[in-house]
């Protein structure tokens, strides 16, 4: 190392360190010691001492591995350099003004609207309402009603991790066939009651992120089998079967889904006989579960469309008819390929289910909405759509992961 | 003279309007092995696929050990369980193993109990001597070991017939041969073969009769030793001349 560079590197650390500090410093303490300076010059001094730095410290090899990978990375020119900085020093400067709003300016205790008295979040508005968010209208002694209810639904659905030989065989019938129609009969009857000396609640109360669970994971097990039945009819060599296949997608597709679920609870009811009663609930969960079919049947034909057409002639010459085929040779690979885009398709779903509202379902959205127009608790919208975020962040987060998990355990060579 | 197993008459096939196979007439014997060779888009894997019906002819007549083939599917799968097909792509199910490869039709098709099934898978890969690799799944295996696993899984069937399009068109030189040694030694043991192939010492050591097609045409019909010896057309003649 030439003494020359030695001295710039320390010289350019130094100044972008002085850069950095003068920012935090003015950012958390408020303190500007340049302000001897005239005030443009002053503001942006960091950006000018931090350029100059990292100007100096640039250099194609020095032997130094952090150096050498920071240089290769972020600080390839003067432009990209000043927007590194740019982009901490924005930072920088935004995270006092969050944590005083959300932590340290914010209240929790206390359970009503005169507990708030910072000028920060206003948290004791979400703990009062938690109830309403996660269990909407549903009479409070009952809540033990919905929670029982997940939990034999989670439990039946974990039932695929036992490995026995013997139940292996069932479990595609099991999870496409059984399971959706116990978790069904289980939720009717635990959540909406009437029968086994259960109080009925009418679907109308149900609401809050359970109905969100509610709606998500009924469309979601009953979308897909549909969704592989159209993209395989879209593929048929039949034209009748080709054509409704298509005629059905395109339809769905070119819907938007606010106006299906308005026809679902206001149109459909017209062309039933009078006293056919269907409840609301489940109406829109079969619109959306319509919808989202024709989605899902486009991206697994994209996954039928990638296989080469050798696989199929080799399972023709075994002998193996259509739906032998397509059960064990084509559809376990090509659904495989498309776990990527069917993540994709389920992540949108559960982020469209707020959509409900518009037939008067108040799922985690929607208590929120209707929660931020009760005249006790005004001017508190921002907490509530921040905390919706964070609840659906975290289911659409773990959805993602764990379509990583089922990639990376079914991932083969070709 | 022992009956066709094979027998078709005047058979012609289009793609669209090009004609690829023109009034071919062909009978094979039980047991004989009959090669076919020629230029590339001479159709004579277009005439292979026909015996499966992989592909649909036109016009004509393909009768397959008494059945003939036509619109009726039941038929169809019938047949192709007893005509067992070796691709140049190989087209193993790369989401099996090997030996799932090899019981998958058995199973399913031919209704085997799944122990029975294993036993002859096994059986079948011993015989093209992969039975080591039985475990590993395609992606894992050389072409040639993948080769000779799609000969075991076609045999699993237990077919009348074989079909080789094109078997070692895609493999590296040195893996050709362990493909056509289990080939040689499926023909000796009798089993009745068609095979589509550039390798002419294959031809020599184990064809009863050789054709040579050219535009959809089968240009002449030979007895192995006829048709290396004194080839009757001029095409045949060019043909050879380049290969050999």
């Amino acid at each position: 190392m030439t003494q020359k560079l030695k001295t710039n590197i320390y010289l350019g650390s130094i100044l972008i360190f002085i850069s950095i500090i003068d920012v935090s410093l003015n950012s958390f303490y408020k303190i500007n010691f340049t302000n001897f300076l005239p005030d443009t010059i002053s503001f942006l001094l960091p950006l000018i001492l931090g350029t100059i730095g990292l100007y100096l410290i640039r250099y194609d090899y020095t032997g130094i591995k952090r150096l050498d990978s920071l240089n290769k990375n972020v600080n390839t020119s003067n432009f990209n350099a000043l927007l590194t900085l740019l982009i901490i020093f924005i930072i920088i400067k935004s995270i006092p003004p969050s944590m005083s709003w959300m932590i340290l300016d914010a209240n929790i205790s206390g359970d009503s609207r005169d507990a708030c008295t910072g000028t920060g979040a206003c948290w004791t508005y979400i703990k009062v309402w938690f109830k309403r968010f996660m269990y909407g209208m549903y009479p409070n002694e009952l809540h033990w009603r919905i929670n029982i209810a997940f939990i034999l639904v989670i439990a039946l659905g974990l039932i695929g991790l036992i490995k026995t030989e013997k139940l292996k065989k069932y479990l595609p019938l099991y999870y496409v066939v059984i399971y959706p129609i116990i978790a069904f009969l289980i939720i009717y009857y635990l959540i909406s009651g009437g029968a086994f000396g259960l109080e009925w609640v009418e679907t109308g109360a149900w609401g809050g992120l359970s109905l969100t669970f509610i709606v998500s994971f009924f469309c979601l097990i009953f979308c897909f089998p549909l969704g592989m039945i159209l993209a395989l009819g879209r593929r048929s060599t039949l034209p009748v079967i080709r054509y409704i296949s298509i005629g059905y997608i395109e339809f769905w597709r070119g819907v938007p889904l606010i106006t299906v679920l308005f026809m679902s609870s206001v149109m459909f009811p017209m062309f039933l006989p009078e006293d056919f009663f269907m409840d609301k609930l489940v109406r829109v969960i079969i619109a959306i579960t319509l919808f989202e079919a024709a989605y899902c049947a486009e991206v697994i034909r994209g996954g039928l469309q990638s296989l080469p057409r050798g696989q199929y002639d080799a399972a023709k010459s075994l002998g193996m008819g259509y739906w032998k085929m397509q059960t064990f040779v084509i559809l376990p690979q090509a659904l495989k390929l498309v776990i990527p885009g069917i993540a994709n398709t389920f992540l949108a779903l559960v982020k469209d289910t707020p959509l409900i509202f518009v037939v008067g379902l108040a799922e985690l959205a929607g208590m929120l909405a209707l929660a931020k127009t009760n005249p006790e608790w005004l001017g508190f919208a921002m907490e509530g759509y921040i905390f919706a975020s964070i609840i659906f962040w975290i289911i659409c987060y773990a959805m993602s992961k764990y379509s990583y998990n089922l990639e990376a355990k079914y991932k083969t060579e070709r | 003279m022992s009956e066709s197993i094979i027998k078709i008459e005047n058979m012609n096939k289009w793609f669209g309007d090009f004609q690829v196979l023109k009034d071919i007439n062909l009978e094979v014997e039980r047991n004989k092995k009959i090669v076919v060779c020629g230029p590339s888009g001479s159709g004579k894997s277009t005439l292979i696929r026909c015996i499966n019906r992989l592909e649909e002819h036109q016009k004509g007549s393909i009768i397959v050990d008494g059945t003939e083939l036509n619109e009726d599917t039941k038929n169809i799968e019938h047949i192709r369980a007893e005509v067992g097909m070796v691709f140049q792509q190989f087209n193993l199910f790369p989401h099996l193993s090997i030996l799932d490869n090899c019981t998958l039709a058995p199973i399913w098709v031919k209704k085997l109990p799944k122990k029975e099934a294993q036993d002859l898978a096994m059986k079948q890969l011993e015989k093209v001597q992969i039975a080591d690799q039985a475990q590993k799944f395609p992606g894992q295996l050389s072409g040639g070991q993948q080769q000779r696993c799609a000969i075991a899984r076609a045999l699993c069937m237990e077919p009348k017939i074989m079909l080789f399009d094109e078997p070692t068109s895609a493999l590296d030189p040195e893996m050709i041969k362990e493909v056509l040694d289990a080939m040689v030694n499926l023909a000796k043991g009798g089993m009745t073969m068609i095979v589509v192939t550039h390798e002419m010492g294959f031809a020599k050591e184990v064809a009863d009769e050789v054709i040579f097609m050219d535009e959809g045409m089968i240009v002449e019909k030979a007895p192995t030793k006829d048709f290396f010896a004194n080839p009757k057309s001029d095409r045949t003649k060019l043909f050879l001349s380049q290969i050999l």
